[in-house]
C-alpha cells in the first residue's frame, strides 16, 4: 500500500505545511502497513528533495522541470494524479494551502477519487480511515470515511506535526509530458509580504476588533504581533469598516486558524468570529466588557482596557523575550 | 457574454448549530438560511460583466424547493434567469459538481462563477471539481478579475499575499470577500424578481464518494480565567502563558 504526499514549495522551499502533509501520511503509511511516496514538482527542486527524508518519506519523486517553474492548477494536477498512477498509490495527501485547495479537486476528479477537505484529523476507526473536517467554520465536526479505492485528503495547515526524524529517502528525478493544453490557467507573477506571517500559518496571532476603536490604534496590536512574531488578525467588523484588510479577517466568512496562541484584544466574541479561532490552542481575551463572549473561550481573561494593557503586555513581552 | 453564477442556500453566521436527530447533519428547526457570503461576491461579479460585455446572469442552484429563496435574492440583485437543479438527497462536493457541470455543459457559459466556498461545509472545492469535470481552466480564491479579448487576469489570494494570474474564457473563478461590494437589491428589483424565471429540473444523480459517519460538536472549551482587570495582570500573565501553556 503506498501513499502518496504532494510536498508544496514555493521558491524552492518547502512550506511547514507540505512537511505536516508528508509526516501525517508517515502516520497512515505506519498504522495501514506501507509506505510512503513523497512528491516535489516544480523546475531545480531536485536539490531539495531529500529534506522530505527526516519527516517520514520512504521515496521522493522530484517531477524538476523547466515548464513547472510556474504554478498552473491544471499542469500541477496533472503531475500529481500521473505519479500516483504510477506508483499505485491508494492514498493521495495535500495540505489545504491556497494551492493544495486549487489542486486538490482536480487530482480527485482525474483519478475519480472522494476528497475530504482540510481535514483536522485522519484516524482508524475498525479498520476505516476516518477523516475529521471541521464544518460551519468549526461549529461543528464532520467524521466522514472515502468510499472510493483510490482517497484524496486535504490537510488543514498548522494542525499535524512536522518534526525531523533520522529518516533517509532514495530521490527519484522523472519528467512528466505536459503540453500547452495544460496549462489552461498560469500564475505570471507573485507578490509575497515579507515580515509577518499569515494568520491560517501563523503559530501566534494578535487580532483586533471594534475595542481598538479606530484603524490608527492597530499600531498596539501591530507592536505586540512583532515582539511575538505572530500575524495580526481582525473583526469582520474592523474589516468591513475598513480598518483592516480582509486577508487578517479571522472567522466564518474569513480565516479559519488554529495557531498555538490567540491573543484577543477588543473582540467582544460575535459567534462567527469564535468559530474562526476556537480550535486555537490557547487563547487570551483582553476586553473592558467582563461580560463578552469571548472571556467563556479565553484560557486567560484580562477585564480591562486594551489601550492600558497592550503597551504593558507589549513592553513585558519584550523584556521577557530578550526583544 | 453568458454568465453562470452557481450559489448555495445556507444557515445564516449567526446560527448556533445543534446537531440534527440523524446525526449526520444540523437540525434545521429556526434556522434563518441566506445566500452564502462569498457566492455574493460571485452575483455582482456576474453583474458587473454583463453590464460591461452585455449578455446575460444565469444564477444556479442545486438543493431542495427552498433553494428558491436564494434564486430569488440573486434575481433581485439583477440576475436574469434562474435555474434549481432540485435534489431532495445528501451530496458530497463531487455529486453537487457533477450536478451542476451537467447543467453547465449544455448551457455552455463563457464565464462561470462560484463563491470561494460555501459556508456550511466549508468544503471550497466544488468550484474547481466543475472546472476539471468540464475540461475548463480556473483561478480560485479571486480578488481581483479584468477581462480583456477574451483573455483574463486574476489575482487570487495565497498565503501572506497575491498572485496574478492568467487565462482564458471559458473558465471557472471562484470569488474571494474583496473581489467587489455586493450590491443590495432595490426595491424595483426586489419586485421585478417576483416575475422572473425559474427553471425547474431534476439534477442529475451522482454516486456518492465521501460518506458521513458522524456530525458532532467539538469539545466543549473549559472556562477560562479571569486573571485581573487592569494593566497589573499582565506579569502574571506572561508568568502563565512562559510557565502553564508554555506557548513563549
Amino acid at each position: 500500500m503506498k501513499v502518496l504526499a504532494f510536498a508544496e514549495q514555493r521558491e524552492n522551499k518547502f512550506k511547514k505545511s507540505s512537511l505536516e502533509a508528508v509526516q501525517a501520511a508517515r502516520r497512515l503509511a505506519d498504522s495501514l502497513g506501507g509506505t510512503v511516496v513523497a512528491l516535489v514538482a516544480g523546475s531545480g527542486v531536485e536539490v531539495i528533495a531529500a529534506e522530505l527524508g527526516p519527516y517520514g518519506a520512504n521515496q521522493v519523486i522530484a517531477v524538476d522541470q523547466p515548464d513547472l517553474a510556474r504554478y498552473s492548477s491544471t499542469a500541477c494536477a496533472k503531475v500529481i494524479a500521473t505519479v500516483a498512477e504510477q506508483q499505485g498509490a491508494e492514498i493521495v495527501v495535500l495540505s489545504a494551502s491556497q494551492m493544495g485547495k486549487d489542486v486538490a479537486p482536480r487530482v480527485a476528479e482525474k483519478l475519480k477519487a472522494g476528497l475530504a477537505a482540510d481535514c483536522v484529523a485522519l484516524t482508524m476507526e475498525d479498520q476505516v480511515l476516518v477523516a475529521t473536517r471541521p464544518v460551519f467554520a468549526g461549529k461543528a465536526l464532520l467524521d466522514v470515511s472515502i468510499t472510493t479505492p483510490v482517497k484524496v485528503y486535504t490537510l488543514r495547515p498548522n494542525v499535524f506535526t512536522a518534526t525531523p526524524g533520522s529518516g533517509v529517502a532514495a530521490v527519484e528525478k522523472i519528467s512528466v509530458a505536459l503540453g500547452a493544453e495544460d496549462f489552461g490557467s498560469v500564475v505570471i507573477d507573485a507578490k509575497v509580504a515579507t515580515g509577518r506571517p499569515d494568520v491560517t500559518e501563523a503559530d501566534m496571532i494578535v487580532s483586533g476588533g471594534r475595542g481598538m476603536k479606530g484603524p490608527e490604534h492597530f499600531a498596539l496590536v501591530e507592536q505586540l504581533a512583532d515582539v511575538l512574531g505572530a500575524a495580526v488578525g481582525a473583526s469582520r467588523a474592523v474589516v468591513d469598516a475598513g480598518w483592516r484588510p480582509h486577508s487578517e479577517q479571522v472567522g466564518q466568512t474569513g480565516k479559519t486558524v488554529s495557531p498555538m496562541l490567540y491573543i484577543a484584544c477588543g473582540i467582544s466574541g460575535a459567534v462567527q468570529h469564535l468559530a474562526g479561532m476556537s480550535s486555537s490552542r490557547f487563547i487570551v481575551a483582553i476586553n473592558k466588557d467582563k461580560d463578552a463572549p469571548i472571556f467563556q473561550m479565553a484560557d486567560y481573561g484580562i477585564v480591562g482596557d486594551v489601550f492600558e494593557v497592550l503597551p504593558e503586555l507589549t513592553a513585558q513581552l519584550k523584556q521577557a523575550l530578550g526583544r | 457574454m453568458k454568465v453562470a453564477v452557481c450559489i448555495n442556500h445556507v444557515p445564516d453566521t449567526e446560527t448556533k448549530v445543534k446537531v440534527g436527530p440523524d446525526g449526520l447533519a444540523i437540525d434545521k428547526t429556526g434556522v434563518n438560511f441566506m445566500l452564502s457570503p462569498y457566492d455574493e461576491f460571485a452575483v455582482e461579479e456576474g453583474l458587473r460583466i454583463r453590464e460591461k460585455f452585455r449578455g446575460e446572469v444565469v444564477a444556479i442552484s442545486l438543493g431542495p424547493e427552498s433553494h428558491k429563496e436564494t434564486l430569488r435574492k440573486a434575481l433581485a440583485m439583477g440576475a436574469d434567469r434562474a435555474v434549481l437543479l432540485k435534489d431532495e438527497g445528501v451530496r458530497d462536493s463531487c455529486g453537487v459538481a457533477a450536478g451542476l457541470a451537467d447543467e453547465l455543459k449544455s448551457l455552455a457559459p463563457d464565464v462561470i462563477l462560484f463563491g470561494k466556498q460555501s459556508i456550511d461545509y466549508d468544503d471550497g472545492q466544488v468550484g474547481t471539481l466543475v472546472a476539471e469535470m468540464l475540461g475548463l481552466p480556473s483561478v480560485s480564491v479571486v480578488v481581483k478579475m479584468d477581462i480583456q479579448d477574451g483573455k483574463v487576469v486574476c489575482d487570487r489570494e495565497i498565503e501572506g499575499g497575491h498572485e496574478t494570474v492568467e487565462t482564458k474564457l471559458p473558465a471557472v473563478f471562484t470569488a474571494q470577500k474583496g473581489l467587489n461590494d455586493p450590491r443590495y437589491p432595490s426595491l424595483k428589483g426586489i419586485m421585478a424578481a417576483k416575475t422572473k424565471p425559474i427553471e425547474e429540473k431534476a439534477a442529475l444523480p451522482a454516486a456518492v464518494r465521501v460518506a458521513a459517519i458522524r456530525m458532532r460538536k467539538p469539545a466543549a472549551k473549559n472556562p477560562g480565567r479571569i486573571i485581573g482587570t487592569d494593566k497589573s495582570a499582565v506579569a502574571e500573565l506572561v508568568r502563565l502563558l512562559h510557565e502553564e501553556a508554555k506557548v513563549i
